[in-house]
């Protein structure tokens, strides 16, 4: 084939890709619009849109601003930075069991949150939030350095993943343990396990946003490396790549979006699971398409997952996350069906 | 030389000194545990104290022994064995070291139905819990577990079995189960799910020799059947196109080692609940101490009985009189060990 006959099916292959990147972005403004005006009580878009521009003290404006708002923003944070780090994950593994919480971030984010409630009396959300985050960055910072030590010449996908897996049914472990013993730790436990982006205020979202923001660019960053890497080692290494920087920004970035996700949302990681396998379907394994694919992916399913529980149940609501299985998974295992998987 | 070769009328197979060796010394490690656990708790006895009670039915000891410490310790180690196992045939079938029985649906789906049935007859919901005989949860645990495994393997079958497409469905399906079961436990009162969790954490309290028996018919019919299926389990490793260009009947062979992993992982959960850790971790640490390429069934099982045995007399006496769930201490136990192998490990 000669180049010129290939050039028109690179456009052409770029040009389908915007596009997917394009319905995308709309399906997330579209789970924004649903997420701020579907609830226990209904509020028209022009009603919500005037909430927005122009404030002014009728209970429905209140609403929109002190709750809607907030809980939307949490749901895009999180879906994105689950999205993206699950993508990481499993590229960095080569993996496709890898979840974003396979480097101890899920766990040590209960850990923490449970000691904390426990031994240092913690009983604000805000606090819970701080002492998990800060468990998730331990655990992650620890598995890392204990696959590095692990393998030669930086941390080989299979010892990152045993270190983590390890690392975590450790820390969980020890969590079953103290929530059995403390029935106050264990019922917030069991709502933060079951995940939810309702009911935090915007000192919550405030408080994520830095770390995820900064994750998505390290994210970013990452995907060049990540697609020489996905070559495989001795390859990427004659390419020029830095294999054990590429890991670690990766793993950086993995533990900013995850931990703040998590932290914040509760034990969600297997949105990053399932995410990037139906991303893959549609971008192929090119990570620099894959990555923003998967965190957008992640946000318009979380809002919706998080619409659909607000109005399946009333009086009640179903947490994000059960809602986000029930919906999610049944698709997932379908396409899986249908069409053979794009494998890492 | 690193294998011996075993002869056996048209089959044949290798048998690596290694693996004999780690077999062999954690019998002799399980021997010990178990010695101990006979001695030690509530009631402290001496090897001549326990040897008079098991042979006499009138020594005031006989009871303890027979009824209470023999049976759940039997009960740890086989369990273990069953658990190693599964994981073994499961990972070397997926040829993922992160595979273990839950992606095969056994673990989730029957951990969905106990909870389940824990919490719809617990205080919250009006039932009694005597509904619950220690005939109910096992019962449940078995029958969630095994229609677990027929969901996946519907789910994944088509026109053949590709192993990575069952690995993507039991994602899928695990998301469903383990998102039920999270919310099963947050609508129950709180106090039943403090029983759930117990359960799902794995626990032998209490267990006797009805749950003894179960695991070890499936040990005795499925570790020969299991063993007859290396050689099937060796080929898969260099992937399904290779062992189909090398003749082998792969999606007979597959099929007979994943029913054989099922069935050891449903009986093993209905007797002690998911301890999913060993099933994970025992089949990857053997595979170090032996040096081999892929999880040995024989001293995977080995270790496995041995990490629960020990888990367990830990787990009754470390902070007696209350006991801790055996599989935390599994965890707490077992995860260091792995940790510690794949640092020893490095270059």
């Amino acid at each position: 084939m000669s180049a010129t006959a290939v050039a028109p099916r690179l456009h052409g292959i770029r040009h389908r890709r915007i596009t997917v990147l394009a319905v995308l972005a709309a399906a997330v403004l579209a789970g924004v619009v649903l997420s701020i005006t579907i609830g226990s009580r209904s509020v028209a878009p022009l009603d919500a849109w005037h909430a927005l521009t122009a404030p002014g003290d009728t209970e429905s404006d209140i609403i929109i601003r002190s709750l809607r708002v907030p809980r939307t923003a949490l749901g895009v944070l999180s879906g994105l930075a689950l999205g993206v780090a699950g993508a990481l994950m499993q590229g960095h593994t080569r993996n496709p069991l890898a979840d974003p919480g396979l480097l101890g971030v899920t766990q040590g984010a209960a850990f923490a949150m449970v000691a904390s409630i426990m031994w240092l009396g913690a009983s604000s959300l805000l606090a819970y939030i701080w002492f998990g985050l800060a468990g998730a960055l331990v655990a992650s910072v620890g598995v890392f350095a204990l696959g590095m030590v692990g393998g030669r010449g930086g941390p080989t996908p299979v010892t990152l993943a045993l270190a983590g897996t390890a690392v975590s049914a450790f820390l969980y472990a020890l969590t079953s343990a103290l929530v059995l013993l403390d029935e106050q730790a264990m019922d917030v436990f069991r709502f933060w396990q079951a995940g939810s982006i309702a009911a935090r205020g915007p000192d919550v979202v405030w408080q994520v946003l830095p770390f995820i923001a900064a994750g998505l660019v390290l994210a970013m960053i990452n995907a060049p490396g990540l697609n020489a890497l996905s070559l495989g080692e001795d390859v990427a290494r004659s390419l020029g790549q830095h294999i054990a920087l590429t890991r670690t920004v990766g793993v950086a970035a993995v533990t900013l979006l995850s931990g703040a996700a998590v932290a914040a949302c509760g034990a969600l990681a297997f949105v990053g699971l399932i995410v990037p396998h139906l991303a893959r379907a549609l971008s192929g394994t090119d990570h620099r398409w894959l990555i923003p694919y998967s965190g957008l992916l992640g946000a318009a399913l979380v809002l919706l997952a998080d619409v659909v529980g607000r109005v399946v149940a009333p009086p009640g609501e179903l947490e994000v996350g059960v809602v986000l299985a029930l919906i999610g998974a049944p698709f997932f295992v379908a396409l899986v069906r249908r069409r053979k998987p794009v494998r890492l | 030389m690193t294998s011996i070769p075993l002869r056996l009328g048209g089959l044949s197979w290798r048998i690596r000194p290694r693996g004999v060796v780690v077999t062999t010394a954690g019998l002799a490690l399980l021997a010990l545990l178990m010695a101990l656990s006979m001695r030690m708790g509530d009631i402290e006895l001496t090897v001549a104290q326990v040897l008079a009670a098991t042979f006499d039915p009138a020594d005031p000891a006989h009871f303890v022994i027979m009824e209470l410490r023999l049976p759940r310790a039997l009960t740890g180690a086989l369990v273990g064995a069953a658990l190693a196992l599964s994981g073994a045939i499961i990972q070397s079938i997926a040829r993922n070291p992160l595979a273990s029985p839950e992606i095969l649906g056994v673990t989730n789906g029957a951990s969905v139905l106990v909870v389940a049935g824990v919490v719809a007859s617990g205080s919250a919901y009006g039932g009694t819990s005597g509904l619950l005989t220690s005939l109910g949860v096992p019962a449940l645990a078995l029958l969630g577990g095994l229609i677990g495994a027929v969901i996946v393997y519907g789910l994944a079958w088509r026109r053949g079995l590709d192993g990575y497409r069952l690995v993507l469905v039991g994602i899928g399906v695990a998301a469903v189960f383990t998102n039920v079961k999270f919310w099963l436990l947050t609508v129950g009162d709180v106090n039943d799910t403090g029983r759930a969790m117990v359960w799902i954490s794995g626990s032998l309290h209490g267990r006797g020799w009805e749950h003894v028996q179960p695991v070890a018919v499936a040990l005795a019919v499925l570790v020969p059947l299991a063993l007859t299926g290396t050689r099937s389990l060796n080929a898969l490793r260099f992937g399904d196109d290779t062992v189909t260009a090398l003749g082998l009947r792969m999606n007979r062979a597959r099929a007979a080692m994943i029913l054989a992993a099922v069935l050891l992982a449903a009986v093993a959960t209905a007797s002690a609940g998911p301890i999913a850790f060993v099933a994970l971790a025992a089949p990857q640490i053997a595979l170090r101490l032996t040096r081999s390429a892929q999880p040995p069934l024989l001293s995977s099982a080995a270790v496995g009985a041995v990490l629960i045995t020990a888990a367990d007399l830990l787990a009754r006496t470390l902070f007696a009189p209350v006991e801790l769930p055996v599989g935390v201490v599994t965890a707490v136990l077992g995860a260091p060990y792995l940790i510690h192998l794949i640092w020893r490990a490095r270059k």
